[in-house]
């Protein structure tokens, strides 16, 4: 009897521990995986808009899509009052997954190879992978900025296209807008409106 | 002497133009990426007729060299590469790269005879590097610790800045020996035509490589002069830097007091 007891705690603990370490992803398998999820979708005998719907959802799950808003206003942000913030972070969440879904959705399953990974420091891994030359395309280089402050759930911060990081490109386009426009952030507001309703 | 006078008065113009207006703490745009934008309004002119120019011209010929057969664009590729050797070999002795410079200039070798003018990739399956990097004046001055100075739209040639426009004169002078044997002197076996020929097919391969990267981007940017002022800014940064790596454009400090979802 107290000998089973035993073998059922142990088995208890083990299951246990097990469970614990399933939630703790590597960003390299992290980055494979939600690129085969997206592989899958875009390779599938489906609508385009179906297509768009269903990449807004692995966008949602696997991208910071807050963070990424907030990095692109840059210096600005820290003159947003709070109301500000709050419509800015709708605004930008409807334009990333338009533009987002839209980029993606031109591509007719695109095989993405993971390589490498390098952790930066205790927030940051760097994956690096390699997007598979097609007949008109040569092969790209693609790293992942992946967060990890919270390591059973990484999340997408950038992407670095041979070199070139989509979230500085983004913030550099926004400051120039509100540039443009003597520092008022409606400006902002107002050309993401244009963009989400077009 | 005159030549080399030329040069030494380009490079001290260039310096003095990309240090102006530095905070003296910074080369200028490397940390903080702020872009030194300091005309503009006619950058934003000459881009919107480049980009009439390259609706009506450029976009189509490229559309139709792409449907040419794949061994003809790679062979172009190839011949187009091949000649980039002559100013990147230079540019590697400039930067210290002795290495790299010998292996590029065996490469050059190589591919200009059993290549045959460089249409075959020959050096590559012969185990040379087969990670050909171009570099140009504007590449070594930035590796001399030149900033890049305000950024220029320049009519046709497209992003450049005050350094990269430096480099351009650079070759001119006598830094290019291709424009040498071509335009400069008369050698009689090239013709200026051949010059301005491989820079156009330069042009065109690479906007055939990029037909679909640049719509994307057009259709997806509320300013897309911006973006592509940032691209250009941050390529030549990594072109610079000659890494792999995650390079200062990528810098940390900007991303640390985010919050995620």
């Amino acid at each position: 009897m107290f000998n089973k007891k035993i073998k059922f705690f142990i088995f208890i603990f083990i299951l246990l521990s097990q469970h614990s370490l399933s939630y703790s992803l590597e960003p390299n398998i992290f980055v494979q995986s939600t690129v085969n999820r997206a592989s899958q979708i875009l390779s599938d005998d489906i609508p385009k808009n179906e297509k768009i719907e269903k990449l807004k959802i692995i966008a949602k799950d696997t991208v910071d899509i807050k963070g990424i808003g907030f990095y692109t206003l840059g210096k600005h942000r820290k003159n947003l009052s709070e109301s500000q913030k709050e419509k800015y972070s709708e605004l930008f969440n409807k334009y990333f997954l338009k533009s987002f879904s839209s980029r993606l959705a031109e591509y007719t399953n695109p095989k993405i190879d993971v390589q490498s990974q390098e952790k930066i420091n205790e927030n940051y891994t760097i994956v690096t992978s390699i997007l598979v030359a097609t007949e008109n395309r040569p092969e790209i280089n693609i790293q992942w900025r992946i967060y990890t402050k919270n390591i059973d759930k990484p999340l997408i911060r950038d992407l670095i296209i041979e070199g070139l990081s989509l979230a500085r490109t983004q913030k550099e386009e926004f400051g120039s807008i509100i540039q443009s426009n003597d520092g008022d952030i409606n400006a902002l507001f107002t050309n993401l409106e244009k963009f989400i309703n077009n | 002497m005159k030549k080399l006078l030329t040069l030494i008065l380009l490079s001290l113009f260039a310096f003095q133009t990309a240090y102006s207006g530095s905070d003296g703490k910074n080369s200028l745009s490397k940390k903080n990426g702020e872009v030194r934008d300091c005309f503009e309004k006619v950058n934003r002119a000459t881009f919107a007729f480049n980009q009439g120019l390259d609706k009506a011209i450029f976009k189509p010929v490229a559309k139709g060299y792409r449907k040419l057969p794949s061994p003809v664009r790679i062979g172009t590729s190839n011949v187009l590469s091949n000649l980039s050797n002559l100013i990147t070999i230079p540019n590697n002795v400039l930067q210290g790269d002795f290495n790299t410079a010998g292996i590029n200039t065996a490469r050059l070798a190589v591919n200009s005879t059993i290549g045959i003018f460089g249409i075959f990739d020959v050096a590559s399956q012969m185990g040379f590097v087969k990670d050909y990097k171009k570099e140009d004046y504007g590449q070594t001055l930035g590796s001399w610790g030149v900033g890049e100075g305000c950024y220029l739209v320049l009519p046709v040639l497209g992003p450049s800045t005050v350094r990269d426009l430096s480099g351009t004169f650079a070759g001119i002078l006598g830094g290019d020996p291709w424009y040498n044997i071509t335009v400069k002197n008369d050698t009689h076996y090239f013709s200026d035509a051949d010059y301005y020929y491989s820079k156009g097919g330069d042009g065109i391969n690479f906007r055939a490589k990029n037909i679909e990267s640049f719509e994307n981007l057009e259709k997806n940017s509320m300013d897309f002069y911006a973006s592509v002022r940032s691209l250009y800014i941050q390529d030549r940064i990594k072109k610079i830097s000659n890494s792999d790596g995650v390079i200062e454009t990528q810098d940390d400090s900007d991303w640390d007091e985010i919050k995620s979802n």
